[in-house]
């Protein structure tokens, strides 16, 4: 059940960057090019949206769980911390370059545009090697103190 | 204002936040594209089959729209490979160090009133502006 709900999510969640447009990188452009001809239609997206995320997430937060699985899983981090600052700059620029941001990006796929694929494939070695750097964090650190220790 | 689309922009956000809500409400979820698809790429995460169903759910959306005679049209994209493998790197890299894009960020973290997803959204904002500013009027294009 939860799978098929997720399908259904998916599907939804498609069909509205479908019909809102946002799948097509020249409608994001158009919003994000404030000194051309600009286009409001991204800004209705997301207060659109946020009518209803705000109260649905409201009451999804009010119970104690969900309706197909065991427990919800929310977001602990509170900070407005350095990686965030720095993560969300940089994934501005890569979004402004082209106008696909994650999820129009992999419904895009869809279409076959050998773009589209390129783009998703260097998406996820852009994830990999973040994920791959992160790792190797507390052993550069651990080496570190290793090398402070024998200086 | 010639390309602004109120109504369809509208019905596609109310969609984009009921998909939202419908997975926090029914799986425990956060619809954010960019943490379900990174969650993929994890060797060490066994929880793969919701990821799987949601994004095979947002490819499935415009095949079926053009099965009732609304074919997603090809995407335009720059020209340039480095321009789409530059962006493309970007993207994957910048939203897993800010854990999350879009929808993480701008819909539901906003919806859930947090300081560090609103931070977040203000910010890809603004440098996705300040890049469209540069490539479009500063270098032309």
């Amino acid at each position: 059940m939860p799978m098929i709900a997720s399908l259904l999510c998916g599907l939804i969640f498609g069909a509205g960057l479908l019909i809102s447009g946002m799948v097509q990188p020249t409608k994001v452009l158009g919003f994000l090019d404030i000194f051309g001809a600009w286009d409001p239609s991204l800004a209705v997206v997301m207060v659109a949206a946020l009518a209803v995320s705000i109260p649905g997430f409201t009451l999804a937060n009010g119970r104690s769980r969900p309706l197909l699985t065991a427990r919800s899983i929310w977001p602990t981090k509170r900070d407005i911390d350095l990686p965030l600052i720095v993560g969300a700059a940089l994934f501005g620029i890569g979004w402004g370059l082209v106008g696909l941001c994650p999820g129009p990006a992999l419904e895009s796929l869809a279409t076959l545009s050998p773009g589209v694929f390129v783009f998703v494939v260097a998406m996820a070695a852009g994830m990999a090697l973040h994920d791959f750097w992160q790792k190797l964090q507390p052993k550069l650190r651990n080496q570190a103190a290793v090398a402070n220790a024998d200086g | 204002m010639a390309n602004f689309t109120p109504l369809s922009a509208a019905i596609g956000g109310g969609l984009i936040g009921l998909s939202a809500v419908m997975l926090m409400l029914l799986t425990g979820r956060i619809a954010g594209i960019s943490g379900i698809f990174g969650g993929l790429l994890d060797f060490d995460n066994d929880d793969k089959g919701w990821r799987i169903a949601f994004i095979a759910g947002l490819i499935l959306a415009p095949l079926m729209a053009g099965w009732i005679g609304h074919a997603m049209p090809t995407p335009k994209l720059p020209a340039s490979w480095i321009v789409i493998i530059a962006a493309g790197l970007l993207v994957g890299f910048g939203t897993r160090l800010g854990s999350g894009c879009t929808s993480g960020h701008g819909i539901c973290g906003i919806a859930r009133l947090s300081s560090r997803s609103i931070a977040a959204t203000v910010i890809f904002m603004l440098t996705a502006i300040a890049t469209v500013a540069v490539t479009r009027h500063v270098l032309g294009g």
